[in-house]
């Protein structure tokens, strides 16, 4: 089956076992994001370093398909406790990844994980359940930051 | 079309031989199990030929021009809608062309501003469209979001107050309050025919006569009926009816309202401009006749002929036939999903009384997920809240997958559909 391309073993056990889910406190931002087409929505909270240079503690909290869930915990990996300059950097690689048709050499160095989630760049229908939580993070930086 | 036995039995077979798409190959080269015709129907080559013959052979603006061409687009967009009007035993002037039924439906629900608004400096509005604050529309709780948002965005402009008739956790219309529901107040009833999403009938007999009662006009939402039942319009006890054209083999950018011609004469035009004046000045204007008044702006003249020829391959299978061939396809699929351990079926679970529209859900997995991985078997099922979210909030889920069928499937299709899920469990692990 192509499947196994899209739904790699990694991405059924991010799935399955989610990394760093439940939402914490306390927090400067907020975002909720749904995608309107199947229900699915997230929730993320991020709260910064006192110089908002860094995301001291990124949670979120979701419900929704396998990849929407899985991309949401390995956003989770790669940016709890990093600097807002790397952020920009994976998601912007993340972004790259999935409007790429599948056609990428990823950094894992940046993604991590992520770059399992390359098959899935394949199928148009799923990117936006991939990038839910990447676009949800994002916001709730930028309100984390007091810029919204 | 050939009937293989004395009673309802078609021969599928040959009519899947005129639907073109059905033979090409999907992902992975897998026969295409096209099981989402509740969306969008495939067309017979009749219909795509009609249509394109209207562009090779007498393309030309209709009901403007004297020339050849012109008569015989003119005419053939006309017959469409004769054909289409006798369809559902309307009469050719109570049909309305629109781009698709969520059109149909804000057309009805503007005319009902635009009276609204228009009443104010002229004394001749129907009193009977006018609506005030504390008035009230009543639609259901499983109503697709075509027939729920225009009577919202109506009851904002207007101060008139939204009513629901509710549905159970079980997903069924609850009518036990009816008589409340609509009273004195009650001036738009607009209910779906046959749910989108759990393949439910209304009980139409019911809401007309109270709506009757009351002097309320009702409208239905028949999207999903006419398409898969026999429709007389005159029997639904309705004052006007919306529907699409592409999900009854039609072409995509054709929808119908039918209404009676009192409702039509009455009612002030939607989309004003061209084609739908009868004298035009700088200062005012006066309007044509309905259905014309409706009708601004060139028509989609090809579509309706393709319309048209869909309804008349309709009409050569008989939809009592259409009819029973998807009974006995929703009885094999709801017989097949109920043996399936893990499988919850939402709305009717008994063949009798509903659609083919099937919505269900696999324990522990994500509709989404399901619908992957059906699509690698080149399965065709949708996957979603199908545009009626309120539904989805009764029933406690997110989303559903839902099957629907139409008269090119036959018993193989539900077969591939039920061993799907089986694989579909396979897959994550869950079996």
């Amino acid at each position: 089956m192509n499947l196994t391309n899209m739904y790699q073993e990694v991405i059924l056990d991010h799935y399955k076992s989610p990394r760093g889910k439940g939402l914490k406190e306390p927090f400067q931002g907020e975002s909720h994001h749904v995608n309107p087409t199947c229900g699915d929505e997230i929730t993320v909270r991020v709260q910064l370093t006192d110089d908002k240079q860094k995301i001291e503690k990124i949670s979120y909290e979701s419900t929704g398909c396998s990849i929407s869930q899985a991309s949401a915990s390995i956003m989770f990996e790669q940016v709890d406790g990093n600097s807002l300059e790397n952020f920009d950097k994976i998601s912007g690689e993340f972004l790259a990844m999935m409007q790429s048709k599948g056609i990428f050499e990823p950094s894992e160095d940046l993604l991590g994980d992520g770059i399992s989630m390359i098959g899935v760049a394949q199928y148009p229908a799923r990117i936006k359940c991939a990038l839910l939580s990447w676009v949800a993070a994002k916001d709730a930086i930028i309100r984390a930051r007091g810029e919204k | 079309m050939t009937l293989t036995d004395s009673k309802f039995k078609l021969d599928i077979k040959q009519i899947q031989l005129d639907f073109p798409i059905l033979s090409r190959e999907v992902r992975n080269n897998r026969k295409l199990i096209y099981l989402d015709s509740a969306a969008t129907s495939q067309k017979p080559q009749v219909v795509i030929d009609a249509q394109n013959n209207f562009y090779e052979t007498i393309n030309s603006g209709v009901h403007r021009g004297a020339y050849y061409l012109a008569e015989l687009a003119t005419d053939a967009h006309e017959h469409a809608r004769e054909v289409i009007a006798s369809f559902v035993n309307l009469k050719p002037n109570e049909i309305v062309f629109t781009k698709n039924a969520t059109e149909s439906l804000n057309l009805l629900s503007y005319s009902f501003l635009n009276a609204t608004l228009k009443s104010k400096n002229d004394p001749t509005i129907d009193k009977r469209l006018i609506l005030k604050p504390g008035d009230e529309i009543l639609v259901t709780e499983l109503e697709h979001h075509a027939n729920l948002v225009p009577w919202q965005e109506l009851c904002l402009k207007t101060g008139a107050v939204l009513k629901w008739i509710p549905i159970t956790d079980e997903g069924v219309l609850d009518y036990s309050k009816i008589d409340s529901l609509i009273n004195s107040r009650t001036k738009i009833v607009a209910v779906s025919h046959m749910s989108n999403v759990l393949g439910s009938i209304t009980d139409l007999d019911l809401i007309s006569k109270a709506s009757k009662s009351v002097g309320a006009f009702l409208f239905v939402d028949a999207c999903q009926s006419v398409p898969h039942i026999p429709v007389d319009f005159h029997k639904l006890g309705a004052d006007a009816i919306a529907w699409s054209g592409h999900k009854m083999l039609g072409p995509l950018g054709i929808g119908l309202l039918g209404a009676t011609e009192e409702l039509l004469e009455i009612m002030p035009p939607f989309i004003s401009g061209g084609s739908m004046i009868e004298t035009v000045s700088m200062s005012k204007s006066t309007f044509a006749k309905a259905p014309k008044k409706f009708e601004a702006g060139t028509p989609p003249a090809a579509e309706a002929v393709g319309l048209g020829a869909a309804v008349e391959y309709l009409q050569k299978i008989g939809m009592e036939n259409v009819h029973n061939h998807e009974r006995h396809l929703t009885k094999l699929m709801l017989d097949g999903l109920k043996e399936i351990k893990g499988v919850t079926i939402y709305g009717p679970v008994d063949d009798r009384d509903r659609g083919s529209t099937v919505s269900f859900a696999l324990d522990g997995l994500h509709p989404h997920d399901v619908g992957q991985v059906l699509d690698d078997m080149g399965i065709a099922v949708r996957v979603g809240n199908h545009c009626a979210r309120p539904i989805m909030d009764k029933l406690k889920v997110q989303s559903t997958t839902r099957a629907s069928t139409y008269i090119y499937n036959d018993d193989s299709d539900i077969h591939a559909l039920l061993e799907g899920i089986d694989e579909v469990f396979g897959f994550f692990g869950k079996k």
